[in-house]
């Protein structure tokens, strides 16, 4: 009998247990193969069997050895329960199984010296969700009806740019009673109420970034929704740069500059303007993080368009040589709306955090009009890679912060004045329409959502540990690798049906919680007709207590 | 459901005409109080139009902490008219002790001050008496202001007509625009303050209908100007959308539509003024309303006006005859004070108008 070594790292020890029949198992080597973790493999396994073959018994020995399929104990190649082997096991031999009794954490650490690493979301949260206690209860009924969701006309649509209070437009009264615009404002843009958030071109594969804008162009221009996509921080390709489609996508910017060399170098062939800037100044998932790509993602392609070796790429936690919120008016923000000669909204992404309404009362009031837009990202939203650490136990949730933010504005008479948009483990249970809807009537002017987009491709991962390896290059589902055989799995334009057909669906919900309400437009600030049957939170968010 | 009416005449009309054009829609409202405003004042005020009237309803302790106010001031009283008020039991009326209509003349500083300043230091002075008698609730202040009277009771509209001797007409109380409402509001606790008309440096609105964009309104509304107080019933909000849009920003009436109902995006985009209506909308997003309303009010210059919710989820006639105007929930209104009008010429205002009568009684109809 061999010694028990209870140092050496068990399978038992990992978070996912490799569950295997025997019996059942033909050998096909699907598994092995479709296996991105390496996590599993053959191996032969000795058998012994005692038997007798006569009346009376006469026992007997017979070894054999046994094909079987057998999980890795390599911290490397942990199992992250994708399931994969179970999708492609054509007789249901193998599946994997959460590992209630996992060492994980410590024996990752005690062997590393360094803290897991991961992609996807927050893992930690045991609660039940904010806005899954709160419910639209003021339902119209005699004296305002209800609308009809199917035939009225309604306006979804929300403003991304800068706002100028009334008393400062830019109005002539002319001779003939009628008001001219005789002075420049702010470029503000009506969009779809749900932005596509910013996932890169390194963190997506190719094919799923081209599935997402093939997605939002026809959604454009066949479904009349006019969604916008983010580029993410890491720039376009060029081609798409110089396209009429520009059009859609909302150009990032992050720490990092990765991409915007590019971008400089395409603005004189722009045919048309970018949908906006949106620079990102802090990340949800992980506030306090700048941007990572891991080496393995950095395909030859990225490579081209960041103009970068094959390294990690990390982007700085802070935008260098930026001191204060008011220098950052007025250098960044301020350089790049004029790079597109104050035509293209600017707005800034900060995760939400105890200190993101003095961040917002600092631009709000900032002279110069020139922030378009504040994107405050919750601790639940997703990231391509991270620390556990970040991602479980640092952040803020986003919908009290985005009703402070709000409620910051309305004591100053400034709401609208910078449209606030809202995301962060919105649409988590598949619902974004309500969740929105939620968000709206709280304050926000619309939501963004990148976890969301994924699960519609056909993303494995989910808030109870599963997969989460965007990281890692080996993305099973085809959506967070560059490996060109991995990202054969994703079929672009099944995702991007998939996605059209979601904001199809998100459109009509949106209209089913508009019409009893009596709104014909976004119930932005309407407040008034949520409720909770969660006191500390209706007490939170002044929403009205119900039990 | 409330109904609301309006008369603008050539002629100095007594407030019996309003308690007969409310009471023929009794049928459709509750009984519960009855509000008016009248400007353009004729008989026993029509010396004193260019001097501010207080209109108030107050307990004896009241009275004096208003007289106080005014005369620390410099407020000086050169008119008075008490009702002669007619309690009888039985009546349905929630009476105060005094009913306060004083005319006064500016303090001497004010001469060679600018109208503006004038009219601010009038509202201040009545948000400061208001402040006053809110305290214990010994009182009502409803305006202080040149040529306006407004009087607010809660109880049956017929009695309070009654208790007030409105209805008998006469020469020496009169006015050529009168705003009338029954019913107090539903939503909110019956108080005076929330009856309409209500007014504001000459602005008057008065509403049939919910204002369902109320929060959105009022916390917007709330830091905009000291006067936009209250918000007791949510239909002030309209009133204060009208004073902020036309007095504080200088915009003509045809932009409150654009600014209540803005016009759907498709069509915005097709329109010549696109630029002006989307800077609107975006600018003041938080003045929409979603209905169900009828607006009707007038302006500092008598002009009146009427507006419905984009819906058009409320009922409003207009009706006319050579020298009255009248506005009206239900046409049997109009019928009671103008029967030998061409009722072929009513006009029912759509969800997508303005309809403005101006001091001649010309009517026109303004397309958003």
């Amino acid at each position: 009998m061999e010694t028990v070594k209870i140092n050496d790292l068990a399978c038992n020890d990992l978070p996912w247990k490799v569950i295997y029949d025997t019996k059942r198992c033909t050998l096909c080597g699907s598994c092995v193969a479709a296996c991105t973790f390496g996590a599993i493999r053959p191996k032969v396994e000795r058998r012994r069997k005692s038997f007798s073959d006569t009346e009376t018994p006469e026992p007997k020995i017979s070894f054999s050895a046994t094909p079987v399929i057998t999980q890795v104990n390599i911290l490397k190649h942990f199992c992250r329960g994708c399931g994969v082997c179970e999708r492609v096991c054509p007789n249901n031999a193998i599946r994997s199984e959460r590992n209630p009794d996992s060492r994980f954490n410590v024996v990752y650490q005690a062997a590393t010296a360094s803290g897991p690493k991961r992609g996807g979301r927050n893992n930690l949260e045991v609660q039940a969700r904010t806005l899954d206690t709160i419910r639209v209860g003021r339902i119209s009924q005699m004296t305002d009806p209800s609308l009809d969701a199917e035939r009225h006309t309604f306006d979804c649509l929300a403003p991304l740019g800068r706002v100028l209070p009334a008393q400062n437009l830019p109005f002539t009264l002319g001779p003939d009673g009628k008001l001219s615009k005789t002075g420049q404002t702010p470029p503000v843009h009506w969009i779809y109420p749900i932005i596509i958030g910013d996932m890169s071109i390194g963190a997506l594969s190719w094919r799923m970034w081209e599935a997402v804008s093939m997605a939002v162009a026809y959604l454009n221009e066949e479904c009349g929704l006019p969604v916008r996509q983010c580029s993410g921080e890491g720039g376009m390709p060029v081609r798409l740069l110089k396209s009429k489609y520009l059009k859609y996508v909302i150009l990032q910017i992050a720490s990092g500059h990765f991409g915007w060399n590019r971008i400089i170098k395409a603005m004189p062939h722009m045919v048309e303007d970018p949908a906006g800037v949106l620079i990102k100044i802090g990340q949800g998932a992980k506030p306090g993080d700048g941007g990572l790509l891991m080496a393995a993602k950095v395909a030859s392609h990225i490579q081209q368009i960041r103009g970068v070796p094959k390294a990690d790429l990390l982007s700085p936690p802070n935008h260098q040589g930026l001191y204060s919120i008011e220098e950052s008016v007025q250098k960044m923000f301020l350089s790049f709306n004029a790079a597109f000669k104050f035509r293209v909204p600017v707005a800034i992404k900060v995760a939400a955090s105890a200190t993101s309404v003095s961040v917002f009362n600092n631009l709000v009031r900032d002279p110069y009009n020139i922030v378009g837009g504040f994107f405050l990202d919750g601790i639940d939203g997703g990231t391509g890679a991270a620390h556990d650490i970040s991602l479980d136990h640092t952040g803020h949730p986003v919908v009290s912060k985005l009703r402070d933010c709000y409620l910051a504005a309305c004591a100053q008479g400034r709401q609208g004045q910078i449209p606030l948009w809202a995301a962060g483990g919105l649409g988590k249970t598949g619902n974004l329409a309500a969740d929105a809807f939620k968000m709206f009537c709280l304050g926000a002017n619309g939501v963004f959502t990148g976890k969301l987009i994924l699960q519609l491709a056909g993303c494995l991962g989910n808030e109870h540990s599963r997969c989460n390896a965007c990281n890692t290059g080996l993305c099973p589902a085809g959506i967070t690798t560059q490996e060109p055989l991995l990202v054969r799995r994703l079929n672009p334009d099944r995702v991007a049906e998939n996605i059209v057909n979601y904001f199809l669906a998100v459109d009509k919900e949106l209209r089913k919680l508009m019409a009893p309400i009596g709104n014909s437009s976004l119930p932005v600030g309407r407040s008034d007709c949520l409720i909770s049957t969660d006191k500390a939170v209706a007490d939170r968010l002044q929403v009205q207590y119900v039990c | 459901m409330c109904r609301i009416g309006a008369i603008k005449s050539l002629n100095y009309v007594h407030p019996s005409k309003a308690l007969q054009l409310m009471n023929s829609q009794q049928k459709g409202h509750d009984n519960s109080g009855f509000a008016m405003v009248m400007q353009d004042l004729g008989g026993i005020f029509s010396d004193y139009k260019d001097k501010p009237t207080l209109s108030l309803a107050c307990t004896d302790e009241g009275l004096k902490i208003a007289e106080e106010i005014l005369d620390v001031l410099g407020f000086r009283q050169v008119f008075e008219w008490a009702p002669e008020t007619r309690w009888k039991p039985g009546m349905d009326i929630k009476k105060m002790p005094n009913y306060v209509f004083r005319t006064f003349d500016y303090p001497d500083y004010c001469s060679g001050m600018p109208p503006r300043d004038k009219e601010d230091l009038l509202t201040n002075t009545r948000l400061r008496i208001r402040a006053a008698l809110e305290k214990d609730e010994t009182g009502f202040v409803y305006s202080f202001w040149p040529d306006v009277i407004t009087l607010k009771e809660i109880g049956d509209p017929r009695d309070i007509g009654t208790f007030f001797g409105l209805w008998e007409p006469d020469d020496s109380f009169t006015a050529k625009t009168i705003t009338a409402q029954c019913r107090q509001n539903t939503n909110y606790a019956i108080v005076r303050y929330a009856a309409h008309p209500f007014f504001l440096q000459g602005y008057v609105t008065l509403t049939n209908g919910e204002n369902t964009f109320y929060q959105k309104n009022k916390e917007f509304q709330a830091t905009l100007h000291p006067g936009y107080i209250g918000f007791e019933s949510d239909s002030q909000c309209f009133l204060y959308t009208m004073h902020y849009m036309h007095r504080q920003l200088g915009w003509p009436l045809q932009y409150y539509k654009h600014i209540i109902t803005p016009l759907p995006f498709e069509e915005v985009v097709k329109r010549e003024d696109k630029e002006v209506l989307l800077a609107i909308r975006q600018s003041l997003a938080h003045l929409e309303i979603n209905g169900p309303n009828t607006i009707i009010g007038t302006l500092p210059d008598f002009t009146m006006w009427v507006v419905c919710d984009a819906k058009k989820l409320r009922p409003v006639v207009v009706g006319k005859t050579k020298d009255t105007v009248v506005f009206s929930s239900e046409v049997c209104g109009v019928n009671e004070i103008l029967p030998e009008r061409n009722w072929e010429e009513d006009i029912y205002p759509n969800e997508r108008e303005i309809v403005v009568v101006d001091n001649n009684l010309e009517v026109q109809r303004w397309k958003q």
